[in-house]
């Protein structure tokens, strides 16, 4: 943890320490018709996502004859935020999902599923920021509720820099943060087994050595997410 | 490729399943560790250890390590017998919803009697529920026929779906669990590998009864004992009237 | 058991139509019971007001956002109310074979001609400045999981979440909205509402609350919307779906059917949305 004295960032907003989650919580099965579903809660921001398949594709031109192929559509509620987004698909939407579905497809084996698809759909109701990787999270369970051929779990978080100070899971307040150098949001994604990186954005500014202790933060705050991704599993049909 | 980690990371944690008991586990998870042990299906070996390669049941009742799916669609296998919908009629045959990863096709030469193609729609029309036997899965689909006892069209009756992967404990150990909701109910039933449970009763009672029954065996299933306590609940359900 | 869509079969739509011959539905119900109703409230803090409604298996989501803008012409001192559905594949699975099924567009349009024209919502309240800035009233509907009669569900979702909603705060000299504090409910004429419940014909009978095979098994289908006129059922909307003709003898049951359901349901509706 970066607690430079010289940081404007000295005290969290809603009291947390550095590397504190937000109060976290998972359930697997929520949507009976999927063949995979999960919730995923951290704070204010919820993850909804359901996965049907592997099925067939339509149109047939998309078909993959080697593999099947990852489909991933996400989406924000209108009501999940202050200001009302507009229903629809949209340009942050659309990155979103490829880089949902890029995290998700390293771990995810469809070579059995030769021209089929497996839609993975993600829903945020209330967001609070931190929603891509929350997305991610229940994607993670939902996956594995569906029976997709998986080597190891994801889990996700999204590590802050406010000001010079690292933080876990960053809130709404804190990606609005200001103040001295401002707020760079870091979501990361790291793979159980593995301990692979497989998402990595940035926005803002940050040294390589503070970017290293943020991976590092991150990379433990993700071992907490997945105890909790395997307990709700495990609580499947209980 | 696998660290020797020093922390306690859960899911490289080495799991002891015990020999008898089932445990659920989670992709990535150390099912068992040792040379000994051979990976089955669901399960990958990654360095000693046995690892999940899906979401299920871990079952390690011998050196052959596998996972029991507890959830996911219907994975067709050869020899399955499945109970379809027919969905197109296309020239030589019959193209079926089983409800898997593609269609089941039933060519016109694997049904018992000869068949020309304009009384194709009189033997199996669109919406028709067919019962029939997967011979082969291969690059140009699934095909089944239709030749046995016990296959053909399904002419009334009731369908309902069930979790395909709860099916063996809906049928029992060759048969046993089945011939007690027969027993209990007198209804004809006829299960499908892919989830699809066909039952036919004498009244819409002992159809009902059937369906409770079959709900409470999935709601179960990970149970051990299921066939007493499935008999405690139809004895529970007799003295309710 | 889970709910999959394959195409309807032949003789599961024939054994639907036999159990009701004797009065009865595959599930145990009978031709008028609705099917376990799970209401949760605040399922989004960042909405004025939301709820999930649960009808047996079949789950919608509701959240009412406030907004501010002009006036329709016709309407310079009214507020302004926009319904719309996002009848996604999160809910259920794209279905290319089978009768079509209700679409966003008509969902949203049955529940929009509901609110509006029973009046419920006060929209002269809604008036900010006359001619220039009056709040708009958005109600989003979302499916989660869809077994059936997403309609009536999503119908009941948004009474519920009207009846939850609170008013933010508008500065008319920075022009923002103030969504973090509260000033009072949202303006809404309680003895007005009218609840929407769509009748399903199979074969010879009527049903509510259908599951998604019912609804498959289903030739015609007839939304009514019914508030209370000093206890006595009174109709605000109608939507026939479909394209088969209604008989007057099927026309003269349906309004049989809508006093009935009036009487057995409108209490525990109002419950449900002011209830709580």
């Amino acid at each position: 943890m970066s607690a430079a004295t010289k940081s404007k960032y000295t005290k969290r907003s809603d009291g947390r320490k550095m590397d504190e989650l937000r109060e976290t919580e998972a359930k697997v099965g929520i949507i009976p018709t999927a063949d995979g579903s999960a919730m995923f809660r951290t704070g204010g921001t919820i993850a909804i996502a359901a996965v049907r398949g592997p099925r067939i594709l339509h149109p047939q031109h998309m078909q993959n004859p080697r593999t099947g192929i990852l489909r991933v559509n996400y989406g924000m509620m209108p009501f999940s935020v202050s200001d009302r987004i507009r229903p629809g698909p949209s340009r942050r939407a659309q990155e979103v999902s490829k880089v949902i579905e890029w995290a998700l497809s390293e771990i995810i084996d469809l070579s059995e599923f030769k021209s089929n698809v497996v839609d993975l759909f993600i829903q945020i109701p209330q967001a609070d920021a931190g929603t891509r990787v929350a997305g991610i999270n229940a994607a993670a369970m939902a996956l594995a509720h569906a029976g997709i051929p998986m080597k190891e779990m994801a889990s996700a978080v999204a590590i802050g820099k406010l000001d010079k100070t690292l933080v876990v899971d960053v809130d709404k307040s804190e990606e609005d943060y200001k103040d001295g150098e401002g707020s760079t949001d870091i979501p990361m994604c790291f793979l159980s087994r593995s301990g692979k990186i497989s998402l990595l954005q940035l926005d803002g500014k940050i040294s390589p050595e503070e970017l290293k202790q943020a991976v590092e933060m991150g990379r433990k705050a993700c071992e907490e997410i997945l105890k909790i991704q395997i307990k709700a599993l495990k609580e499947v049909g209980k | 490729m696998v660290e020797k980690d020093k922390d306690t990371d859960s899911s490289k944690a080495k799991i002891k399943v015990k020999a008898d008991s089932r445990e659920i586990v989670v992709p990535g998870e150390t099912i068992v560790s040792g040379e000994q042990y051979l990976p089955g299906e669901g399960v990958y070996r990654d360095g000693e250890d046995i690892v999940a390669a899906r979401f299920g049941l871990a079952d390690v009742s011998d050196k052959l390590i596998k996972i029991i799916p507890l959830s996911g669609v219907y994975i067709p296998r050869r020899g399955n017998v499945v109970i379809g919908t027919v969905t197109d009629i296309i020239g030589k045959g019959w193209l079926l919803d089983i409800g898997a990863t593609d269609n089941a096709f039933l060519n016109v030469a694997e049904v018992p009697r000869y068949i020309n193609q304009n009384e194709m729609p009189e033997h199996f029309n669109f919406g028709d529920s067919v019962v029939g036997k997967i011979f082969s899965i291969g690059g140009r689909g699934i095909d089944i026929f239709v030749k046995n006892r016990g296959h053909g069209r399904l002419d009334d009756g009731l369908l309902i779906k069930i979790n395909p992967n709860k099916v063996p404990r809906v049928i029992g150990k060759e048969g046993s669990m089945v011939n007690v909701i027969k027993d209990a109910t007198g209804c004809n039933i006829t299960v499908g590998q892919n989830g699809v449970v066909w039952i036919k009763g004498e009244s819409i009672d002992d159809e009902v009864k059937t369906k409770k029954i079959i709900k409470f065996i999935c709601d179960n299933s990970a149970i051990n004992g299921l066939t007493e306590k499935v008999e405690d609940f139809v004895k529970t359900m007799d003295k309710g009237k | 058991m889970t709910a999959e869509p394959m195409p309807l079969p032949n003789i599961q739509k024939q054994e639907i139509i036999n159990y009701l011959k004797e009065g009865k539905r595959l599930d145990g119900r009978g031709v008028a019971d609705y099917r376990d109703v799970e209401i949760k409230i605040r399922i989004s803090k960042k909405a004025e007001g939301s709820c999930s409604v649960k009808m047996g298996e079949t789950e919608v989501y509701c959240g009412i956002k406030m907004g501010v803008s002009a006036p329709y012409p016709d309407g310079p001192e009214e507020g302004t109310m926009m319904v719309s559905a996002e009848l996604g594949p999160l809910a259920s699975e794209d279905f290319e074979m089978g009768p079509p099924r209700i679409n966003s567009i008509e969902l949203a349009r049955i529940i929009d001609r509901g609110i509006r024209e029973s009046g419920f919502i006060d929209f002269k309240k809604l008036c900010i400045k006359e001619g220039e800035k009056v709040w708009t009233v958005f109600i989003d509907l979302y499916p989660i999981n869809d077994d059936g009669n997403l309609l009536d569900a999503a119908g009941l979702a948004a009474l519920i979440a009207l009846g939850q909603a609170k008013m933010p705060v508008y500065d008319e000299e920075t022009d923002k909205i103030d969504f973090e504090t509260h000033k009072g409910d949202l303006p809404l004429n309680k003895d007005v509402m009218s609840f929407n419940t769509t009748f399903f014909k199979i074969g010879d009978n009527f049903i509510i609350d259908p599951t998604s095979e019912e609804e498959l098994a289903s030739d015609f289908r007839i939304s009514i919307a019914v508030g209370s006129d000093k206890g006595k059922p009174r109709i605000t909307a109608i939507q026939k779906g479909e394209s088969v003709a209604l008989s007057q003898e099927d026309f003269e049951k349906v309004l049989e059917l809508v006093e009935k359901n009036f009487k057995a349901m409108f209490p525990k509706i109002e419950k449900y949305v002011w209830g709580k």
